[in-house]
């Protein structure tokens, strides 16, 4: 017999119901600022201020309609990565491929431009779409390659794709380094002006207020994949049975759902989505095809999608967020704090599933003699 | 080109590849998949060099480095074992925090300037072996020769001593182990850490032996994802996970070397007239690896091997499992 019993134990239920929406995101929301709070320890750890740097990435990412414009901008690759990857995680497939088939899409995007295919001065309404075109192709093929060989050789689609975004990178440096080098810099021409998508501040003539500010066309496309992959996942024949294959694979089997067919279709409309925020960065932000076009966003999307619980729409709100952090994130020292607190923010995450599957009862223990 | 130098090179390469896989195989063994190899082996290449930086001593610096990725392997074990959470994604935010965690905590490093390494020296009377001796036993790291011992220990371990064969009834079948009073629980959690320590140790050996220093995610560039593909490939089982693992290694300095000379094989070498034709060499490891997945696949069909039966699944007590 222990000497002291603690007045009271702490007991772990298995939930049978469903909880509430509300005490979802409360739990999510508990995740996060707990992981705020372990972030802050490390960065003091590290020999940083936590508070400032939280107030910081506050105010260099909402303070002003600037700003705040600036982190939709990094938002826009963001929702749809993260998209790409709801997509594909609906279904278990555990996509880790998002960065690769970014960086593909960013490849087909440039390759409409810098192949000359088209002539210099085509116009924009010819551009954009053959663009956007190009961009899904390449990121759809992209998951293809992976979706074939899970559905054909069953080979682990997790390792798969993560190789494949290596490849990927290589690939685009072969183009950046030799075919397209400008001048022996380690980028692409910048590309005509036809080839820039609209931004808010292209308009600034007509409204003053637009004027400094970078959102582009992109966000449109952003908010147009998000009730896509809603209808797709939650309205459609397909969707239910991409929902049914990732709940109960053997039900599906036995409905006579193709999971090898819907392995492929998936992986290719993941990709195809990461494909699309290729091209958007390219032909919104960067505007010439070169090295360092993502701070990690196809890694931020699986964050993104898990934090969103696979819901299209929150995932735009979590992109509006993780796009602050990377955004302020640049100017913090040390320069690893973003993808730290992103880490921590998904383990603390994982960590909280467990409050929605269990319920915690604090029981008195009453003195027994 | 010398196939020697190449060869010998390529085993002091592979050894960081052998470390991590051995350290995956136990922890799947026991039923646990870890898919946060790359975030352990950061974690301790950071630290080992950290440390060796200002202690000056390399082997405390591999000490704190076992240490340091054996307990962010715990976050994981807590988090699948006793939170019962999907291992699939608990790996990959374990992968995202080990490397956040040593970009954070290694800043500045890569500015440290030299420090002392681990040792290397040859075997006498081994070394004269002809062919084998100077690809193997001449001028190797002392990691290199931790990593011929530990090879035949782990499948010895695993395959013929008791604590093995708990180990795999855990990961075979929890249930039935739990009856015969294994402790399903505490096992998972050892293997976690013992694939950590030996996932810090990989890290170790990059960053004070094989290419000594800090250069941030570049430091382990993939490796620790190709160890996980190699433990699929190698079935499980220490032996093949080495020849995989030094074969990748001969590959990776293979590619290396391959853009020096001018000539190869009395042909102009294209790579060395072209550099940038380098990229596509660059991409050999990572299409290999999936290659070598494809491969190992078909082969575990014929012969009906495959991996632990209860791996990626949570064993919660009294539960109707398998």
């Amino acid at each position: 017999m222990p000497d002291f019993v603690l007045p009271f134990r702490i007991k772990a239920e298995p939930r049978l119901d469903t909880p509430p929406v509300w005490y979802t995101w409360f739990v999510s929301l508990l995740a996060i600022v707990v992981a705020l709070f372990l972030g802050g320890i490390v960065i003091a750890l590290a020999g940083g201020d936590p508070i400032r740097s939280y107030i910081h990435i506050g105010k260099a990412s909402f303070g002003s309609w600037g700003v705040f414009s600036d982190t939709m901008v990094k938002a826009i690759p963001l929702i749809l990565v993260g998209l790409a990857c709801t997509v594909a995680f609906r279904m278990k497939l555990w996509n880790i491929g998002a960065e690769g088939q970014f960086f593909l899409g960013a490849f087909g995007a440039s390759a409409v431009v810098l192949t000359g295919i088209l002539p210099e001065d085509a116009s924009r309404w010819v551009y954009i779409p053959l663009m956007m075109i190009a961009g899904i192709a390449a990121g759809a093929l992209w998951g293809f390659i992976p979706g074939y060989l899970k559905a054909k050789y069953n080979v682990n689609e997790i390792i798969s794709t993560l190789m494949l975004n290596y490849i990927a990178i290589a690939w685009n440096n072969f183009f950046i380094f030799g075919v397209w080098s400008e001048g022996g810099f380690q980028m692409s021409k910048t590309f005509p002006r036809n080839a820039w998508m609209p931004r808010l501040a292209d308009y600034a003539k007509e409204f003053p207020a637009l004027r400094g500010l970078t959102t582009h066309l992109g966000l449109v496309f952003g908010l147009l994949a998000a009730v896509l992959v809603w209808y797709v996942l939650y309205r459609s024949r397909w969707g239910y049975e991409i929902r049914l294959i990732g709940d109960n694979p053997r039900a599906a089997k036995y409905a006579g759902v193709n999971i090898r067919r819907n392995t492929v279709l998936v992986m290719m409309f993941s990709g195809a989505l990461a494909g699309l925020a290729g091209m958007s960065e390219i032909s919104g932000v960067v505007h010439r095809l070169q090295g360092a076009i993502s701070p990690g966003y196809g890694f931020t999307g699986i964050i993104v999608a898990w934090l969103a619980k696979l819901n299209p729409f929150a995932v735009v709100l979590v992109s509006i967020f993780f796009g602050a952090l990377i955004l302020a994130g640049r100017e913090i020292q040390p320069s690893g704090v973003p993808k730290m607190i992103q880490g921590i923010i998904l383990v603390s995450l994982i960590a909280s599933d467990y409050l929605l599957r269990y319920r915690i009862r604090i029981i008195r223990t009453t003195q027994e003699a | 080109m010398d196939w020697i130098v190449i060869l010998q090179a390529g085993v002091a390469s592979g050894t960081v590849l052998l470390f991590a896989t051995l350290g995956e195989i136990f922890a799947e063994r026991s039923g646990v998949l870890n898919l946060g190899v790359e975030g352990m082996m950061l974690m301790g290449a950071m630290s080992a060099f950290s440390v060796a930086v200002k202690t000056g001593n390399p082997w405390l610096g591999v000490l704190v480095a076992m240490l340091a990725a054996g307990l962010l392997s715990q976050v994981h074990a807590f988090i699948t074992v006793t939170l019962q959470a999907d291992q699939v994604v608990s790996g990959l935010a374990l992968t995202f925090l080990g490397t956040g965690l040593s970009l954070v905590l290694g800043e500045g490093l890569s500015k440290a300037g030299t420090v002392a390494l681990l040792p290397a020296f040859s075997i006498p009377l081994l070394s004269r072996i002809p062919l084998l001796g100077p690809i193997f036993f001449t001028d190797q790291n002392v990691m290199v020769y931790l990593g011929y011992l530990l090879t035949p220990l782990a499948w010895y371990y695993i395959n013929h001593t008791r604590p093995g064969m708990h180990l795999r009834a855990v990961g075979e079948h929890p249930a039935a182990a739990d009856t015969l009073g294994i402790s399903v629980y505490r096992l998972r959690y050892f293997y976690v850490f013992v694939g950590g320590t030996l996932a810090g140790l990989a890290g170790a050996t990059i960053s004070l032996a094989i290419s000594p220093g800090w250069f941030s995610e570049l430091t382990t560039a993939g490796q620790g994802w190709i160890a996980v593909g190699l433990v699929i490939f190698a079935q499980w089982d220490p032996v093949r996970g080495a020849i995989g693992s030094y074969v990748f290694g001969a590959l990776r300095r293979l590619i290396l070397d391959i853009q020096g000379p001018q000539t190869l094989l009395w042909f102009a070498n294209p790579f060395y007239y072209n550099p940038y034709w380098g990229f596509f060499l660059q991409m050999l490891p990572y299409a290999f690896t999936v290659i070598v997945l494809v491969l190992g696949s078909r082969e575990a069909v014929r012969k009906r091997l495959g991996a632990p039966a209860a791996l990626g699944l949570p064993y919660i007590r009294g539960e109707r499992g398998l």
